[in-house]
């Protein structure tokens, strides 16, 4: 893909509306059935996704809601319909969950493949939390293609202790762990995107 | 800030009524607010950027202190996943749910009003076939969630709860019931102004937003430390919906319009640009 210096980015014609804290309210309104099964558990190439949320202090946050969004295990983006009312079948590439009361979240996903020949595949992640006045935006990568992972641009351009709060661990039983922390010396980096004002 | 504080504003004491609980006055908040704010003012006059989003970092609202992050955000180029974003349809949408008020048996009570309004990005083109969803307190304040435990009644009639595709031209429309303020932890006496929490995809997935609609007027507006975290006025006069007596409906609910704008879009401007060459 050529990619465009983000100094050449046309400015905007209109100021976007400023984003507010989720709250800890969102009650009936965001989680749904299956939210955070893309797949079902017996799928054979599920995978579990998981991990805590974090403080400045090292507190768990159990007011904390979690979406994500990857391309499917053959690195396909898939635009289908059917996320708010899973069929059991259709994988659309997108979830959502509400932490527990110990600030842990699960996913229930496959493992992205790469969208391109030698990209490092990665799972898109937004937290959104009580105390957060906007949501926040950062990338799961996946650990095995350490090629991918030392040429990719985003990883290259972060130092040793940054890039390792981007790359999930395998776990034994083939889960992936990613812990996020909003705040501290273990700080996830979170990203900013070229068009937003 | 005392970790005290931080520790007496979780929500496992949210409902406590003792208004000890919270000892740090109006007042005092307020002076934080007007001091961060006149600092603001005072770098756009030295020519720094106006602000159009909250600060993340806003003392002011407590729950903010230990919740944002201390690094500054890392600049990304958006790539395959990041352009693209999920679908949502009428498999996932029933058109009725886009009316809060007919959700259960009976009518909800409090000043029916209709929301309507566009999505648009900021180059001004309409978001179509996006997913709108909303969630709000009743008419006296209260959520149906298990954390909320405020001391007003529940409506059997309301869940406050919507959703709704966006049409053609990005436009929206809820019917629903007009939420009241309700009383929180963050200090003592503090008040939210009435909103509507709204949640937001677009066609790049780095548009996704989550935000709240206020109503006009409010005298709650310059108390609250979460709508003031947005320092600069234009950008919070975007929250303010408009009163509109050609949405109000003879005999049956007022109107308010409200326009939504997301960031651009990373892919529309990458094809622009290639097709400018």
């Amino acid at each position: 893909m050529a990619q465009s210096p983000n100094t050449q980015a046309p400015a905007l014609k209109l100021a976007a509306t400023p984003g507010q804290t989720i709250g800890p309210f969102y009650g009936y309104a965001l989680p749904f059935e299956k939210d955070n099964e893309l797949v079902n558990q017996a799928h054979p190439a599920s995978v579990r996704l998981h991990g805590v949320v974090t403080d400045g202090a090292g507190t768990v946050i159990p007011d904390a809601l979690l979406e994500i969004w990857q391309a499917d295990e053959h690195g396909n983006i898939v635009s289908k319909d059917g996320s708010l009312v899973r069929d059991g079948y259709t994988f659309t590439g997108w979830g959502r969950t509400a932490v527990d009361n110990v600030g842990h979240y699960t996913f229930t996903t496959l493992n992205p493949g790469a969208t391109e020949a030698g990209k490092a595949p990665f799972i898109m992640l937004t937290v959104f939390a009580r105390g957060l006045l906007n949501r926040l935006f950062t990338r799961i990568y996946l650990p095995e293609d350490t090629a991918a992972l030392a040429s990719d641009p985003l990883l290259s351009s972060l130092d040793d202790a940054q890039r390792k709060t981007l790359i999930a661990t395998r776990e034994e039983d083939g889960s992936l762990r990613f812990d996020i922390s909003l705040q501290g010396e273990d700080e996830t980096v979170f990203l900013s995107y070229p068009r937003e004002s | 800030m005392s970790t005290q504080t931080t520790a007496n504003e979780t929500f496992n004491d949210s409902h406590v009524l003792d208004p000890a609980a919270t000892t740090v006055s109006q007042e005092s908040i307020s002076k934080e607010i007007t001091d961060i704010h006149a600092a603001y003012r005072q770098s756009v006059v030295d020519g720094k950027k106006a602000e159009t989003q909250p600060r993340i970092d806003f003392a002011p609202y407590r729950s903010s202190l230990l919740r944002h992050p201390t690094k500054n955000l890392h600049h990304a180029d958006p790539e395959t996943i990041e352009l693209h974003s999920p679908a949502f349809g009428e498999r996932d949408v029933h058109a009725l749910e886009s009316d809060l008020t007919i959700q259960h048996n009976g009518e909800p009570i409090g000043e029916r009003i209709v929301v309507t309004g566009r999505v648009l990005d900021g180059d001004g083109r309409p978001v179509a076939g996006q997913l709108v969803e909303i969630w709000q307190a009743n008419a006296a304040g209260r959520y149906i969630h298990k954390r909320d435990q405020h001391p007003a009644p529940i409506d059997p009639n309301f869940t406050g709860v919507g959703r709704a595709i966006t049409g053609p031209n990005g436009e929206y429309s809820f019917t629903t019931i007009k939420p009241a303020p309700y009383p929180w932890k963050n200090h003592h006496n503090a008040w939210r102004p009435a909103h509507i929490h709204f949640s937001l995809f677009g066609t790049d997935f780095t548009q996704r937003m989550i935000t709240q609609m206020y109503f006009p007027g409010d005298p709650l507006f310059p108390l609250d430390p979460i709508y003031q975290a947005i320092t600069d006025k234009d950008a919070r006069d975007r929250l303010v919906a408009t009163y509109d007596h050609s949405i109000t409906s003879h005999e049956w609910a007022t109107g308010y319009n409200w326009d939504i704008v997301l960031t651009g879009s990373n892919r529309t401007w990458m094809e622009d640009e290639e097709g400018d060459h």
